[in-house]
């Protein structure tokens, strides 16, 4: 008798709480549904506001014929497109980029493994050695470019003179298609090769010491534990550190742009150093053409994302 | 009309989340609480005008003015065109240099009449006309107020002159400089004997100067692009280019440092030289090479103009009137100079250019030279002019100097001369 009564108020209660639950209980409930996604906002909408949408939009605004300031830019559909796979002026800057992001990126992932390796080896005053190579990192962009500028410089350069020195004819860094592009790759793997470096010495520390203590029973030497062992080991990292220069290496800008000593955006007297985001600029702050920039911005966007996820496929297969 | 519009809606948006800010209206202007009215004046390097606006606001206790100073003229012109295009954030008077003047008359509905709310006592009688009339649009608007100019006069190296076997005197040099041949003939005769000096700096700096003296230029009145036709740059472009092929060009592009290094090193001999030039030879040759530099009233094929600055009333802002009478006041003789004295920016004005002030101004590492009354001579040579297109300036610095420059690091005069008309034609399009 009393189980059934205290059944029948349980029910009563239940149905009363579902007529009209009290208003704590609502709101513990939209706690626990609302609250995770306000948790995740703040990421989602600054996401939102100044990665996503100005990445759509560029893409709307590529669509038009559209002047900076302009009153009414007019529809013009994939013309923009068109008219940049037609441009000689854009292949060629695809060509320095390329040039200048290969002369720059593979040196630079190569001699930094190297000097992870040597880095992890047991020397004195360590510490020392391994902030030593950040230090380039540290250094300002702007005045590291401006400083690389001089010692490249056409005439009274250090670099030439020294050259002269040992014998070897001075050479225009400036007018040279490929000696600009030298002197430009020199100043990204100043910069970055030593922050490479720490990246990958960071992951070869973690690896476990046993694997080489095995490694030396079986009787391989310094230079088969490196291939068989470090390597195959350091492929995530080598995969991060690949794909971020190459990001990196095809958007670059900084280095070219301060490096024409006239200090235009035409990457040289005939482009023989501009590069797929000088020419953007050029388009967009110099001739005032935002569509025409926009749709530059956007193929190598793709640009970049095929040569990141080739070069991560790549990686992959090839440090097994 | 509909992209612009969501833009604008967008920022606004963006803008009011932050702050509280009224979209769609100039937003620069603004009645202070005291019941002034605040207005705002945006500058690049050095106008020499801090003292004036403090005796303007004494003088005019209902005004306050505030100051926005960038460093360099490309930053600001940049925020400029930048501002012009989102429709509102400029300030209520904003300089503007020669080099930008064409893009600005571009867009000359943008800004203010300054004939209509502009002081009737500023009239154009009181500049230099050649400087009123590059401001003035086709259909008899003025658009900016002429603050300063940077009339050209030739600077040259006495010491390498003697060594060539040149007459080094201010006023027997200026047969030399009478004329672009006389010039190039010189330059001829000076590289014979100089032992590796070049004559000039580099081919641009030569043929702009040329270049602006013609009455028509990259462009005819009816924003017509005339490269090609126009005899005259083709006829500039041979004789440089010929005299670059003699060895007669240094290479080094304007303001590298390459070019900051010629100058000390003394690659050249000749320099195109505006008033403000002065300063720059001083900083760049340094003490080591005082007296070896002169200035002569000379100039090959006339007079010509290189700088300068202009105030102008963007529609923007709320108090037009009252920002057009302060640019007025700021751009009478008077005020000029006085920020003549205060930062040495070579007046604009009639007036001012008779002014014991500027005539008595000597320049000591130019030999106690009276560069005053020089400049103010070479000022009242110039012509007239030259009607500049709304991409002129683009074609100057970013077709027509790199073409020359290329030539100078080796390339085909030709094949220089057919990509400078294709990508003058690129930019004008």
């Amino acid at each position: 008798m009393t189980a059934l009564l205290t059944r029948e108020v349980r029910r009563e209660r239940a149905e009363q709480v579902r007529k009209h639950p009290p208003f704590r209980h609502r709101l513990s409930k939209l706690d626990s549904k609302v609250s995770p996604y306000l948790f995740v906002a703040p990421f989602f909408v600054l996401f939102g506001a100044i990665g996503l949408f100005p990445l759509l939009y560029t893409a709307y605004v590529s669509l038009f014929d559209w002047n900076l300031g302009a009153d009414d830019p007019a529809f013009v559909g994939l013309e923009n497109y068109r008219t940049l796979f037609a441009d000689g002026q854009f292949w060629n800057a695809l060509f320095n980029t390329f040039s200048i992001f290969l002369l720059s990126s593979v040196p630079q992932v190569i001699v930094a493994v190297v000097l992870a390796a040597l880095l992890a080896a047991n020397l004195r005053a360590r510490t020392m050695w391994r902030m030593g190579v950040l230090l380039p990192y540290v250094a300002s962009l702007v005045a590291l470019t401006i400083i690389f500028g001089n010692l490249f410089g056409p005439q009274f350069g250090l670099v030439n003179s020294v050259l002269s020195v040992v014998g070897i004819p001075p050479i225009d860094w400036q007018a040279d298609t490929f000696g600009s592009h030298v002197a430009i790759a020199s100043m990204v793997n100043w910069r970055w090769t030593g922050y490479n470096a720490l990246i990958v010495l960071a992951a070869m520390l973690a690896i476990p010491r046993d694997l080489y203590e095995a490694a030396v029973v079986d009787g391989a030497g310094p230079v088969r534990q490196f291939f068989s062992i470090t390597l195959p080991l350091l492929k995530p990292t080598l995969i991060f550190v690949i794909v971020t220069s190459t990001i990196g290496g095809l958007q670059i800008f900084t280095e070219p742009k301060l490096f024409d000593p006239a200090g235009g955006s035409g990457g040289g007297a005939v482009h023989q150093y501009q590069t797929v985001v000088l020419y953007l600029y050029q388009s967009a702050f110099q001739q005032f053409d935002l569509g025409y920039a926009a749709s530059i911005a956007w193929t190598l966007f793709l640009i970049v994302i095929a040569v990141a996820g080739l070069n991560f496929w790549l990686t992959r297969r090839a440090v097994r | 009309m509909r992209p612009r519009r969501l833009t604008s809606v967008l920022a606004c948006a963006a803008m009011s989340a932050v702050t509280v800010t009224a979209c769609g209206s100039g937003g620069a202007t603004s009645q202070s609480a005291d019941g002034k009215t605040e207005l705002s004046v945006a500058t690049f390097n050095e106008f020499g005008y801090e003292d004036l606006f403090k005796e303007y606001e004494a003088s005019h206790p209902d005004i306050k003015i505030t100051q926005r100073k960038a460093g360099q003229a490309s930053p600001h012109h940049q925020n400029l065109f930048t501002k012009l295009g989102a429709g509102s954030g400029l300030a209520d008077v904003e300089a503007i240099e020669e080099g930008y003047l064409s893009q600005v008359m571009s867009k000359a509905s943008q800004f203010n009449d300054l004939g209509e709310v502009g002081p009737k006592d500023a009239a154009g009688d009181r500049w230099l006309k050649w400087k009123t009339d590059a401001a003035t649009t086709k259909d008899g608007k003025l658009i900016g107020y002429g603050t300063d100019i940077g009339p050209l006069a030739m600077c040259y190296r006495k010491d390498l002159f003697e060594k060539a076997g040149l007459p080094s005197d201010p006023e027997a040099v200026k047969s030399l400089f009478a004329t672009w041949d006389s010039y190039f003939a010189a330059g001829d005769q000076f590289i014979a004997k100089s032992g590796g000096v070049a004559w000039f700096d580099s081919a641009s700096q030569i043929f702009n100067a040329m270049h602006n003296q013609h009455e028509v230029g990259y462009f005819d009145k009816s924003d017509k692009l005339v490269v090609e036709s126009n005899a005259a740059i083709r006829g500039d472009w041979d004789a440089v280019t010929k005299a670059v092929a003699k060895g007669q060009s240094a290479k080094l592009v304007a303001w590298s440092n390459e070019w900051n290094t010629g100058f000390k090193a003394g690659a050249f001999a000749t320099k195109t030289c505006p008033s403000w030039m002065l300063g720059v030879i001083e900083a760049q040759a340094g003490p080591e090479n005082k007296g070896k530099w002169a200035v002569t009233d000379a100039f090959p094929n006339g007079g010509g103009n290189w700088g300068g600055s202009y105030l102008t009333v963007p529609k923007q802002g709320k108090n037009a009137e009252k920002a057009a009478e302060l640019a007025a006041w700021l751009t009478a003789p008077e005020q000029q100079i006085k920020a003549f004295k205060a930062k040495g920016t070579f007046p604009s004005q009639v007036k001012a250019l008779s002014d014991p002030a500027l005539l008595e101004q000597t320049n000591a590492y130019f030999g106690d030279v009276k560069a005053g009354a020089l400049f103010a001579t070479q000022a009242k040579k110039v012509a007239a002019a030259q009607y500049k297109g709304p991409q002129d300036g683009q074609i100057q610095d970013n077709v027509f100097s790199p073409a020359l420059q290329s030539i100078e690091q080796g390339k085909n005069a030709d094949d220089a001369w057919k990509t400078a008309v294709q990508e003058a034609q690129k930019a004008a399009k």
